[in-house]
């Protein structure tokens, strides 16, 4: 264990300061491009901290800044995932808020409310990693519910009211249990015998673990499940995630399927390490198998007959979280470097396909499958990324989740768990035709009959002025050349197409994280 | 006599927490939940004064401010502006409401056995009175369909969690403490917001009103 000095303190601390910063920017001066670009600039911090971190930590040394601040290789993970996900969904954002502002769905006071949530939900969630302190992880997990509030009700209106109240309802209940599991925690190990000062510090939990209580742990861990999981979209506290994603932003959206259920899970996963210490593999495996796959059933169950793709993307997510949870109640290094590999690849391609999806409502003007027909034919770049983004997120090679669902498989089977992971399976099987033929008929299919010109969007007519001047970062536009749809179309799906890019290279070649996801797996795996 | 205060005190939780069951005036519903913070204070003077700690008595103030007098406050505000007085037909009557209550009281003496176990002594023999209140926070949240309602179910749970905090661990860290306070300030407020702007979307904050997303 070693503190690198002044890198060290300044990996830890920089991933912090930028978003916060960005938010200031942003509440000092409204909506503007600085403003959008400044939280685009923040992810690259956290994404290039994540980066260094993980340079420093793949072999198995922490960084540390006072009692306060950590960084481990599982640290070191998890900031990838932030910033890669952060930069995809703030890049798309810059363009999306714009067009927003042009078609009127949204005025100055929003905008500029989106510009300062956006980072400090970042802040919150670099900060939720960070801690060394539990007690400091439950309260910046708890801060995201109240940053994200006004971001799900982003754009007004009956539904959007409905999903933003039932979403604070639902989490604010989640995580008072998530409070209640944290102390008894701390009951716990006030009596473990490290004197009557208990600790919520997760070092000094993991080296008294077994001196813990196996009677308080169990409703602990039990309430710690049910209150994380609520926050990771897992049954039975699930119904918040499929209302909150389909009216949410489809940047919002993303940042909350990429980044904020991967955190729950992250959550959960150090706990996991406390708990199989003091209770052994035993319970804790069974709770998290059956919460892993309820929630792969019923997501497999809604996405058949799901006829709004936004929420069809939702149900998708839970169906990811639970089988990421699945990987945890398997808990074997090869399972953790598995499912981290997971939720780095799933994150990724979810903020690609809510990115995507955001773009197709602003054209088509509609959430449903059955009103988007014909995409790939009319709007081939964005309809192509999609569906390349479909391919990954279903585990088709050569994009990561395929390498990632294969090694969780292996890990499970060596576990001797195959049961788990053959109803796994088949209800991937499931997922995978009804998503399959969701995408197919909106990307293949008869388009609808088309009155106006090939090289026009939607009727936009008053935004062209402004958008020739701001061409590059519009996405709808009324022009009659041919390249200039293109021009814009490949501006606005250049995040997407990024985000596809990582997701072929890691499927592809594992030294970028072999070394960093093996640190990870010994830290969190329990042989 | 500290343990005859103690078992006032959380009998005092317990009967409040059952009273919010019975009573359909949103009013009396504030009303009670003021008591609670109240007691939840005296709760933390009186382990301040057991345990010698000074800690406990800034939260004890922290605590009645916030749940006697602040939170109370706004709930009272947005009762003030919707304007509507009573719960409408709530989906459980009242007997079958004091009758769960009773179930669930059982459930947390059972559940907190283990809790008990750990360190027996007179506060932690007092702990299934939190868990109870929890179960009963959980109970009005699921069934009460006015917004505001849900909302108190939310705060009595939160109560339950307070009380079961300060009995089995004398408290949590204060930064933690503190965090949690700031959250339930900030979460309350908003949604305190959220309750005008379904007002002005929907013209009543009535949960049937919610159900326009679904598969």
């Amino acid at each position: 264990m070693t503190a690198l000095g002044g890198l060290g303190t300044a990996v830890l601390i920089a991933p912090l300061i930028a978003p916060l910063l960005a938010g200031a920017v942003a509440a000092l001066l409204g909506w503007r491009r600085a403003v959008a670009w400044s939280a685009v600039a923040a992810a690259a911090v956290i994404l290039a901290s994540g980066v260094l971190a993980a340079v420093a930590t793949s072999d198995g040394s922490v960084l540390v800044v006072g009692d306060l601040l950590r960084a481990d290789a599982l640290t070191a993970v998890m900031l990838l995932v932030i910033g890669g996900v952060a930069l995809i969904a703030t890049w798309s954002g810059v363009g999306y808020i714009d067009q927003e502002l042009a078609a009127g769905h949204t005025d100055a006071r929003g905008a500029g409310r989106y510009g300062l949530l956006v980072p400090l939900f970042l802040a919150a969630m670099v900060l939720a990693v960070l801690a060394g302190n539990l007690g400091v992880l439950w309260a910046s997990i708890e801060a995201t519910t109240i940053v994200t509030a006004f971001l799900v009700g982003h754009r007004g209106g009956r539904r959007a009211v409905e999903a933003t109240w039932k979403y604070v309802i639902i989490c604010s209940v989640g995580i008072a249990l998530a409070y209640l599991g944290t102390v008894l925690v701390y009951y716990a190990s006030q009596h473990s015998g490290m004197g009557s000062q208990g600790s919520l510090d997760w070092t000094v939990l993991v080296a008294h673990a077994d001196r813990l209580d196996p009677g308080v742990m169990r409703v602990a861990f039990a309430l710690l499940v049910l209150g994380f999981g609520t926050k990771a979209g897992l049954v039975p506290m699930h119904s918040w995630l499929p209302d909150a994603h389909s009216q949410a932003p489809a940047p919002v959206s993303a940042l909350m399927s990429g980044v904020l259920l991967s955190v729950a899970v992250y959550a959960l996963l150090r706990y996991r390490v406390i708990a199989v210490a003091a209770l052994g593999p035993g319970f804790v495996r069974s709770l998290l198998l059956v919460a892993a796959l309820a929630s792969l059933a019923l997501a497999a169950s809604m996405l058949i007959a799901q006829r709004d793709y936004k929420r069809l993307l939702a149900y998708s997510s839970i169906e990811h979280m639970g089988l990421v949870v699945l990987g945890a109640a398997v808990g074997t290094p090869l399972a953790v470097a598995a499912l981290l590999l997971h939720i780095l690849g799933h994150g990724l391609a979810k903020s690609v396909l809510f990115c995507g999806s955001g773009q197709i409502l602003a054209l088509e003007g509609t959430t449903q499958i059955s009103g988007v027909r014909g995409l790939l034919a009319r709007r081939p770049v964005l309809a192509g990324t999609f569906a390349l983004g479909l391919a990954a997120l279903l585990g088709l090679p050569p994009f990561s989740l395929f390498v990632s669902e294969l090694a969780l498989a292996r890990a499970a089977a060596d576990a001797g768990l195959g049961w788990a992971i053959a109803v796994a399976l088949v209800l991937l099987l499931v997922v995978f035709v009804a998503i399959a033929s969701h995408g197919a008929g909106m990307l293949f299919g008869r388009p609808p009959a088309v009155t106006a010109p090939p090289g026009a969007g939607p009727a936009t007519a008053p935004v062209p002025t402004a958008a020739a001047v701001s061409s590059v970062l519009t996405m709808t536009q009324v022009r009659p050349q041919a390249l200039a749809p293109v021009r814009s179309a490949a501006a606005g799906v250049a995040p997407l197409v990024t985000g596809l890019a990582v997701l072929a290279v890691l499927g592809v070649v594992a030294w970028p994280l072999d070394q960093l996801l093996h640190a990870a797996a010994l830290i969190a795996g329990t042989p | 006599m500290f343990v005859q205060i103690l078992d006032l005190v959380c009998g005092g939780l317990l009967l409040s927490g059952v009273l919010m069951l019975w009573r359909r005036e949103l009013v009396a519903i504030v009303r009670l939940l003021v008591v609670q913070g109240v007691l939840l204070a005296a709760l933390a003077v009186l382990l301040g004064v057991r345990e010698q700690s000074v800690e406990l008595y800034l939260v004890a103030v922290g605590v009645l401010v916030l749940k006697a007098v602040v939170l109370p406050g706004v709930l009272h505000r947005v009762l003030r502006d919707s304007g509507d007085a009573r719960e409408a037909e709530p989906l459980v009557n009242v007997t079958s409401s004091l009758l769960a209550a009773a179930l669930l009281t059982l459930v947390a003496y059972a559940v907190s056995r283990p809790l008990v176990a750990l360190a027996p002594s007179a506060t932690t023999r007092a702990l299934p009175v939190g868990l109870a209140v929890v179960f009963l926070g959980f109970f009005v949240l699921v069934t009460r369909r006015h917004a505001l309602s849900q909302v108190v179910g939310f705060l009595l749970l939160d109560n339950g969690i307070a009380a079961t905090a300060f009995l089995a661990t004398s408290g949590v860290p204060l930064v933690v403490e503190l965090g949690g306070s700031l959250d339930l300030l900030l979460l309350v407020l908003v949604l305190q917001v959220l309750a005008a702007r379904m007002r002005l979307t929907f013209g009543r904050t009535d949960m049937d009103e919610l159900q326009e997303l679904r598969d």
